[in-house]
């Protein structure tokens, strides 16, 4: 690591004051310091935002959604009874990600702005398609891109998240999708200096809560980045679907949300020829990159399971990954 | 780049330290302090050989710099046993033969002692979900559990 220095505000605008061309933020730093210890970040100051007040909180609003403070980490938000129960797909997909140690450590806001994985890499100037490929975009992307490595913000891009920031120019709120759109010049559209505070999840959201699911594929179901991923989520009318959400995760630049699927599913009803189908739309579009045909099938399946066990209902207890996670805690996640 | 004061708590006990804000806590308490138990396994946040707890909470000393533990307390394996005590975790290791090279072995046992505060009858899924984040390259696991799920019996005042 290249030198820098190190500052503790204890206030969000001292925080902005003290941005500078060349710092970065510092949240559980589980994204930031493994990418400085590689060379691939060098800022020239760090600013820890550990030590600022009001960003801890988990508000359950009254109109049915959710807003979660940028410092909480990802265990203590899927751990929320509250939160799991309107958002389970969100608690699911956070308990899909890292390791225990990991989840402790990572906060809301940097598990949404970590750098994809050829970020550790592509400055030593190695070709992305030597070696290993599973991380290589098969969908949004013209050439070899790695995928936006995120779990949790696969649920959120679905559920039309919303990210509050402030920088120098004041407040403002940006989608999720928006937000993670990458172009050519930039990884996000966050600005220069421009700080998150808070993430909003819409009251709509938590209508789908009875039938809701992330389903993660991986090398190693014990702890691995995810090969291909899916959040599916359905609202029923009746024996219909009267509306419903998938995004993919693991498979392109940002969280893939699947508006022509979503579209093809309202009104029909949940059968295997449906699923397929919408599994197919969602698909259209993809190209392999090198040897990645593989996950254009496998994300293919992923969907479609997804979609299936959405259908079925979510669980009285979360997680519901098979054969893992945590039953103890779970018993207070009863929902739906 | 000038080096920052530190005052943590290690264990219970208050520790000063300089350190540059490239080091590490994993490196602090190695180099630093003279606390050696926490091993470098990866430095990437893979393996847990590094797990301390941070004001209780299981992290990756490889990923918390040195300078964020200023005002924090800071737990790690030698704070394990009590005196000359072992830590029912640490006799259930020895009996269950759950360590070879012993590498691996601290970070298991500070983050099976974080489980089992936080989970005091925990399912053997649950025992392999909570460790997944501590690699062993020699046991394959399954004395490792045993041990945990033993221990757990024991602090619960059942006969394993
Ligand atoms: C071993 C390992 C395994 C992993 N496995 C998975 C996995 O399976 N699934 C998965 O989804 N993720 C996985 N991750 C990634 C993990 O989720 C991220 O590292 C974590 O969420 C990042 O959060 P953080 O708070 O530590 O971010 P940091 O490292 O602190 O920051 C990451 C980025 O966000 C910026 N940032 C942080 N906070 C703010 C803020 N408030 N405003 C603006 N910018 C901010 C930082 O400047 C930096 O650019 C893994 C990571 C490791 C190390
Ligand atoms: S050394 Fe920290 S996780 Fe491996
Ligand atoms: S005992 Fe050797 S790594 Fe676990």
């Amino acid at each position: 690591m290249i030198p820098f220095a190190f500052l503790q505000p204890t206030s969000v605008d001292d925080a902005l004051a003290a941005w500078t061309p060349g710092a970065a933020w510092l949240g559980g730093g589980t994204n930031l310091v493994d990418l400085m210890k590689t060379g691939g970040g060098q800022p020239s100051l760090l600013i820890d935002l550990s030590r600022l007040p009001g960003l801890r909180d988990i508000e359950m609003s009254d109109d049915g959604g959710a807003r979660v403070g940028a410092l909480v980490s990802n265990a203590d938000l899927a751990d929320h009874p509250a939160f799991a129960a309107r958002f389970p797909m969100v608690a699911e997909a956070l308990l899909a990600g890292a390791s225990g140690q990991i989840r402790n450590a990572a906060t809301v806001a940097g598990n949404i702005l970590q750098y994809p994985r050829d970020a550790f890499f592509k400055h030593l100037g190695e070709d992305p398609l030597d070696g290993d490929t599973t991380s290589l975009s098969i969908l949004g992307a013209n050439g070899p891109v790695a995928v936006h490595p995120s779990d949790f913000c696969v649920p959120l891009a679905a559920l039309d998240a919303v990210v509050e920031v402030q920088g120098p120019n004041g407040p403002r709120d940006i989608a999720l999708a928006d937000l993670l759109a990458p172009t050519a010049d930039t990884r996000t559209a966050l600005a220069p200096g421009e700080l998150v505070l808070a993430l909003r999840l819409p009251a709509e959201g938590a209508t789908f809560a009875g039938h809701a699911r992330y389903l993660k594929v991986r090398d190693r179901t014990s702890f691995a980045f995810a090969l291909t991923s899916a959040a599916a989520a359905l609202r029923f009318d009746g024996p219909r679907i009267a509306e419903a959400r998938l995004a993919l995760g693991a498979v392109a630049p940002t969280p893939w949300r699947v508006a022509e699927a979503e579209a093809l599913m309202a009104g029909q009803a949940p059968d295997a020829d449906l699923f397929e189908r919408a599994a197919q739309t969602a698909l259209s579009g993809a190209v392999a990159i090198g040897d990645t045909g593989w996950k254009i099938e496998l994300a293919r399946r992923t969907a479609i399971r997804a979609l299936t066990l959405a259908a079925a209902h979510t669980p009285a207890r979360l997680p519901a990954l098979p054969g893992s996670p945590f039953a103890a805690q779970a018993k207070d996640h009863a929902h739906a | 780049m000038s080096k920052i004061h530190v005052t943590t708590t290690v264990n219970g006990d208050e520790v000063e330290f300089l350190a540059d804000p490239r080091e590490t806590l994993l490196d602090c308490l190695r180099d630093k302090l003279g606390m050696t138990g926490s091993k470098e396994g990866c430095g990437t946040g893979d393996c847990g050989a590094c797990s301390v707890t941070l004001d209780g909470t299981l992290v990756c000393s490889c990923l918390v710099l040195g300078v964020e533990a200023d005002g924090k307390q800071v737990g790690t394996i030698e704070g394990v046993a009590e005196g000359g005590v072992l830590h029912p975790l640490q006799k259930k290791f020895i009996e269950h033969a759950a360590l070879q090279c012993g590498f691996c072995t601290p970070g298991i046992l500070v983050a099976a002692k974080a489980l089992l505060e936080q989970n005091p009858n925990p399912t053997e899924t649950e025992v392999r979900y909570w460790l997944a984040g501590n690699l062993c390259r020699c046991t394959g696991y399954d004395k490792i559990v045993r041990a945990v799920m033993d221990a757990a019996a024991d602090l619960r005042g059942e006969a394993a």
